[in-house]
This record gives structure tokens, sequence and C-alpha cells, in this order.
């Protein structure tokens, strides 16, 4: 470990951190599922398109479907067996909706599917960026964003810094700590293949010091290596310190403005599940279609699980045997987490905890309370924001204002709420004008769109009538020119007839059609 | 015009940037807040003849439907005006929907295509036509030309893509 200096992040919170409970015991393996439920919509960006239907037999880590867009990824079934079919089904996610899974029926005997590793230094990088992409690689911290995608920047972004994101600042998870002290050298390998992809030249670990067992383990296993320069630094304990623009002001002391990210100052960061993922991705071949949570909480036996992607969020509750006053389960920490709707849905790739929950863990807060404008929670806002102002107009409604106020920049990460002596929900008004902007924004662009497709029409209607006019015009002119020429009054009686005979003509060629 | 001339010292409205600026830019800025469903629930026809109604004052700012409260509202902002509640005459507002064509029932007629304003249903003579449900704005302008009825309007279920999180009031008074 080495001694450098750190900087600070302003703001922060040190609330109980809870992890002692969940930390001690060994990682334990879930047993398979009869039944995995494998949402398509797993990825920040887009949803994955299915490639399989109804009795398909699959193998574990065959790719049931492939990227959906841009930015998407694979995802792969997480044992053999039948596909059941793509069913709505409830995902974890606040609103309790349901959404498409690729439902499989395990036959119990997981078999993979031929797999192999590749040498990814000889390979080209964006080969190995199709390569993450197709194995499912997205990023374990949370946000679960497609991590090929966060390797590749413009070409006005050098990388100079690749920081392996290893703080596990929300209380309550130790998924990360566990997986540090047990594989650092796979965390390694895959940081290094990272740091190469993204043509970074050094790393840097950051992990919170109220974890020595893992900054131990991942020092010595730093130091072990050639190539890249590693550094493993403890960083101090105060929430959110595994923010990504907190970790970077720490490690770097590169402030990051409003509105702008990591790479246009020539730093990534990756969490290390990532990392690890990354690794076991193009060094063994294998697919990211199961991942490390913790389960801990209002529960007999806390402790972290390697789950398939897929599994019933229910059994994996019950393996760490929740107590009876159990009133809630959140997905995530008690800062930045969700209370779920239902545990009939699956885990995905996103859960990085499961947390039970009762009224004594958990008090109701007290009725909220017109804010007295102290000032609590901009000095507790890690992001610099003045969290007072951006409720004032989101609870008014005022959303523009509370969009001049940064409210984009906010990471939800619940410091101004738990410090508000008013006990303001904050977050929730936060998330409740974020949500309702784009929402806005998405209407405006449809009825943007709306407005040239009506104007297109109405001036292809208008060339169409000046077409018919030119046409006509050019009729009567020639008609006229043979009249002229034609002396004999018969002929000109012919002439007339069949022109009106023309117009009687059922018009069906000119209809318009649509494009 | 006064108004429009006091307005015009502001900045650009995003509308008159993003399209060819023709006329009167009170108009454009008008028609950037009405909703571009083009169903003339109004009484004019489309959202653009409305908005130079207004511009000139011919017309008031509560008779658009589906802009409801909201378009209300904003128009009220935008020309310093009283709000005042949807007029009733012009229908209420709805839900958001969009048109869907029974495929079975549709005798391929082409009715539908030449009433729809945004060129939002797809098909050809005698064939079976089809909404396509992203640019459908809702107007309900190809029900009543269809001899078969095969049209319904739908409303658009929310999904995990368009939900909102929630007003904050409700949740804390549930919780506490
Ligand atoms: S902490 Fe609460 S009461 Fe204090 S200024 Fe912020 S919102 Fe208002
Ligand atoms: S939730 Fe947003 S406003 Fe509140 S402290 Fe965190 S970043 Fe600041
Ligand atoms: S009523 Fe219909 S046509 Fe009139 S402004 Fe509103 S959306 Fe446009
Ligand atoms: S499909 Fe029907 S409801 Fe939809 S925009 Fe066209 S005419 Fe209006």
């Amino acid at each position: 470990m080495n001694v450098r200096e750190l900087f600070k992040f302003t703001g922060g919170v040190k609330p109980a951190s809870h992890k002692a409970e969940s930390n001690q015991a060994a990682i334990a393996v879930a047993p398979l599922s009869p039944v995995l439920t494998v949402p398509l919509r797993q990825n920040a960006g887009l949803a994955s398109r299915p490639l399989v239907q109804a009795g398909d037999k699959v193998l574990k880590g065959q790719i049931i479907a492939g990227p959906g867009g841009s930015i998407s990824v694979a995802i792969h079934a997480p044992t053999s067996g039948t596909v059941r079919g793509i069913e709505t089904h409830p995902i974890p996610h606040p609103s309790g909706l349901l959404s498409p899974c690729v439902v499989i029926e395990a036959d119990g005997e997981d078999r993979w599917i031929e797999h192999s590793a590749v040498d990814p230094y000889s390979l080209p990088v964006d080969e190995l960026r199709m390569r993450l992409r197709d194995a499912g690689v997205v990023g374990l911290g949370g946000a679960a964003f497609p991590s090929f995608v966060k390797t590749q920047h413009s070409p006005t972004q050098d990388i100079e810094t690749l920081i392996l994101n290893g703080a596990e600042c929300e209380p309550f998870i130790t998924c990360d700590d566990l997986l540090m002290r047990t594989k650092p050298d796979e965390i390694l390998d895959g940081a290094a293949i990272l740091a190469h992809i993204a043509g970074a030249k050094r790393i840097v670990v950051g992990i919170e010091d109220n974890k020595p067992e893992a900054v131990s383990a991942m020092s010595t296993a730093a130091a072990k290596r050639s190539g890249l320069p590693i550094e493993v630094i403890a960083v101090p304990t105060r929430y959110p310190a595994g923010g990504e623009k907190q970790l970077i002001r720490v490690l770097t002391g590169i402030e990051i403005p409003f509105g702008k990210l990591g790479p246009d100052y020539g730093v990534q960061c990756f969490n290390v599940g990532t990392a690890c993922a990354t690794a076991r991705a193009l060094l063994s071949g294998e697919p990211m279609i199961s991942r490390l949570v913790t389960v801990t909480g209002n529960v007999e036996r806390p402790g972290n699980f390697e789950v398939r992607i897929g599994t019933p969020i229910s059994d994996l509750l019950k393996l760490a045997e929740p107590k009876a006053d159990t009133d809630r389960t959140l997905m995530g920490g008690p800062m930045m987490g969700f209370a779920l709707p239902t545990l009939d849905a699956p885990l995905v790739k996103a859960t990085n905890c499961i947390l039970a929950g009762s009224k004594a863990m958990f008090p109701p807060p007290g009725p909220e309370m017109p804010c007295i404008r102290c000032g609590s929670c901009a000095r507790a806002c890690p992001m610099d924001l003045q969290p007072f102002e951006m409720f004032w107009f989101s609870r008014a409604k005022i959303l523009g204002k509370a969009q001049e106020y940064h409210l984009f920049d906010c990471i939800e990460c619940g410091c101004c709420t738990y410090v508000c002596p008013s006990r303001i929900p904050l977050v929730d008004y936060f998330r409740f004008a974020k949500s309702e902007i784009r929402a806005r924004e998405k209407e405006n662009e449809a009825a943007d769109a709306a407005r040239l497709r009506y104007e297109f029409r109405l001036e292809r209607e208008e060339r169409e009538k000046q077409e018919k006019a030119a046409k006509l015009a050019a009729k009567a002119a020639e008609t006229k020119a043979k009249l002229a020429a034609a002396g004999d009054a018969d002929e000109k009686k012919a002439l007339i007839a069949a022109a009106m005979a023309r117009t009687q003509e059922p018009k069906a060629e000119e209809k318009p059609s649509a494009e | 015009m006064a108004i429009g001339s006091v307005l015009l010292g502001g900045a650009l409205g995003y509308a008159s940037v993003k399209f060819r600026v023709e006329g009167d830019p009170l108009v454009e800025k008008i028609d950037a807040i009405l909703p571009q469903t083009q169903c003339g629930q109004c009484g004019f026809p489309g959202c653009k003849p409305y908005a130079e109604a207004i511009a000139k004052g011919e017309a008031d700012i509560n008779c658009c439907p589906p802009g409801g409260e909201e378009g209300i509202r904003k128009l009220a902002d935008l020309l310093g005006r009283e709000f005042k509640p949807l007029s009733g005459e012009h229908g209420i507002e709805k839900p958001k929907s969009t048109a869907v064509i029974d495929e079975n029932v549709c005798i391929g007629c082409t009715l539908c295509i030449q009433a729809c304003p945004v060129d939002a249903i797809v098909g050809a003579a005698k064939q079976m036509h089809t909404v396509i449900a992203s640019q459908c704005t809702g107007c309900e302008l190809c029900l009543a030309p269809c001899p078969v009825n095969c049209i319904a309007m739908v409303p658009i279920p929310e999904t995990i893509d368009n939900w909102k999180w929630k007003y904050p009031v409700f949740a804390v008074r549930k919780a506490a």
C-alpha cells in the first residue's frame, strides 16, 4: 500500500456501516432454482432482443438474447434447460410493472456450452469490446451500464487512469469486499484488460478503509504483478466515497464540473466486480450469468451468495432466513436502494444487495415538515448542489428552474434526505422531477416529429394538387391544339366526347399512399 | 402584436431554432406549445391555424383538449394571460391513446390513410393497413372514415419505459 496524499470531496455523511453482519461468512453458492426468469431489460440503455423461443433447448452460457441497440449487451442462459417462453413477469423495479423475460425450466444438469479462453493481448481492442458485449458484461456496481461502451471514448478523450472502484460505501453491502478478499488476482487481471482496451497507463484501486482485509489482499496481489503500475489506496470511509466523481476527486484531486464525466478528464472508473467479470469473460470464456449478492438486514444468516441471474429473489432471501417481523425488502442499500414491490421478481445483473427490513430497523420517518432553509442538505451534498432550492422548485413543479439548479447532476445518493431536520424526502422529489422532465422531453420530441410529418403531408398534398392542375392544363392545351388542327366538325365532337369520358374515369391511381 | 414584439426581445424559442421560421415568431412559439395532435377539436384545421388564431386574438387559449391543463398553463405563461380551465365545448382531456386497426376486419380501402394528418398509417389499396404506434398522435381522425369500423383507440399502457416516479406527497402519507 502506497502512502500518498489524498483529496477530500465536499459533503457526504457517515451513516452506521452495518458491514460486519454480512462480511463474516464465506461466500456461499445459491442452489439452482427449478425455474429461472431472465429479464430482457437488464442493462442501462436498450433492452436485449430475444433469440430463443418456447421449446428451445439451451445450454448454460448460451446466448438467449442479443444486444438490442448500440448501448445494450447479450444475455445468456444461466443454466441448461428448456425455454418455457418469453413471458411478461415482474422485474426488480420500483414500479412493480411487468416486463418480458426469457423463462427457462432448468434440467438440473447445468451443462455448459462450449467456451474457450482468448489471449486478450493478441486481439485488436475492438474485437475485445465486442467480446465483452457478447459476454453480457455490464457494470456490477448497481447501474448495469454496458462495460464495452465505457471502454470506448471519443478521440478527444485520452484515458490516463483507470480507477477500480472497491469503495463500497453504501451501508450493509459487502459483496465487493468479499470479492476483493477472495479473487484479487482475477480482479486485477480484468482491470489490466480494461485498462488495455481503454488505453489507460495506470490503475488506481480505491477501497474504503473500513475493509482492511480487502485492502491487504488487493495490495498483495498488486505487488506480485508486472506490467501497468497499480496502486491500491485506502480511502477514508465517508458516504458516498464510491460515487464516481467523489472517488475520482479523492484519488486524483480532479474536480469534475457539472455536466462533465470522468473520461473528459482522462479518468474512467470500473467496479471491482465488473473487472472480475471481464477477466472471466475473456480468460475463461464464461459470460455473465451469475453475480455476487449480499443478503442482509433483518435476517438470521446474513452473508454473500454467488447467485445465477434469473433466480427468484424469494428463493435467495430464504437462504438467509428472514426474521418473522420482516415487512419489506430492498434491492440495494438503505441510502440508494428501493423497496421491491414483489419478491416474485428475479435477480438481475444490477442486484448487488437484498436487504430485509422491519419497522424496528427502519422506523417510519415522522411527518414531513416545512423546509427551514437551514442549509444542512447543501453542506451534505457531495455534488455541491443546493438541494433545498431544487426541492422548492420540484415541489412546486417548476421543473425548468429545478433544472437550472443542476437537478440532473444529482446522483440520488440520499445524503440530503439523511440530514434534513424537517424529514423531507428530498430524493423522492428529485426522482419525481427528473422523470417528469424526461417524459416531457420525450413528448416534445414526439410533437416535433408530428409537426414535421404534418407539414410534410401538407406540402405533398399541395404539390400533388399543383401537379394535377399542370397535367390538366397540358391536356387542355393539347386538346385545343388538336381542335384547331381538326377542321372537320365530327372529329371535334369525337375529341370532346373522349375528354368527357376521361373525366368520368375512376381516379384509382391518384390515391395517396403512405411511405 | 404588441405582446409579440415584447416576447420577441427574449431568446428565440426552441422551435424557431430547429425549424424554418416562416412568418410570425409568436405563432411559432404558440405552435411549439400545442401538442401537434392535429385533431381539429379546437375548431381549426390543425394546431398551426389555431396558433395563428390565438396570436391574432381570435381564439381563446383553452380550446385544445389534447394539450390539457398543462398546455393552457404554458400558453397563459407565454402570453401573460390568466389561466382558465379547458372549455367544455371542445372536448375533454383523455388519456393518451393510439389507434389500432383490427387487421382481420380491415378491407384495405385506404380511407384512413387519407384521413391521417401525420401519415401514421401504412398499407396499400386492398391490403391490410397498420398504424405505426410511435407516430400516431391519437387524433381519432381515422375513426369516422373507416367503413367497417375496424379502428379503435387504445390507451397507451404504463410500461417500465414510460413509467414515472410519482409526486412524493402521496407516498409520504401512505408510509406515515
Ligand atoms: S436540510 Fe431540509 S430543512 Fe434544511 S435547508 Fe435542506 S431541505 Fe430545508
Ligand atoms: S441526493 Fe442529490 S441533492 Fe441530495 S445530496 Fe445526493 S447528490 Fe446532493
Ligand atoms: S385541438 Fe387538436 S388540432 Fe387543435 S391545437 Fe389541440 S391538438 Fe392541435
Ligand atoms: S392513426 Fe388515426 S389516430 Fe393516429 S394519428 Fe393517424 S388519424 Fe390520428
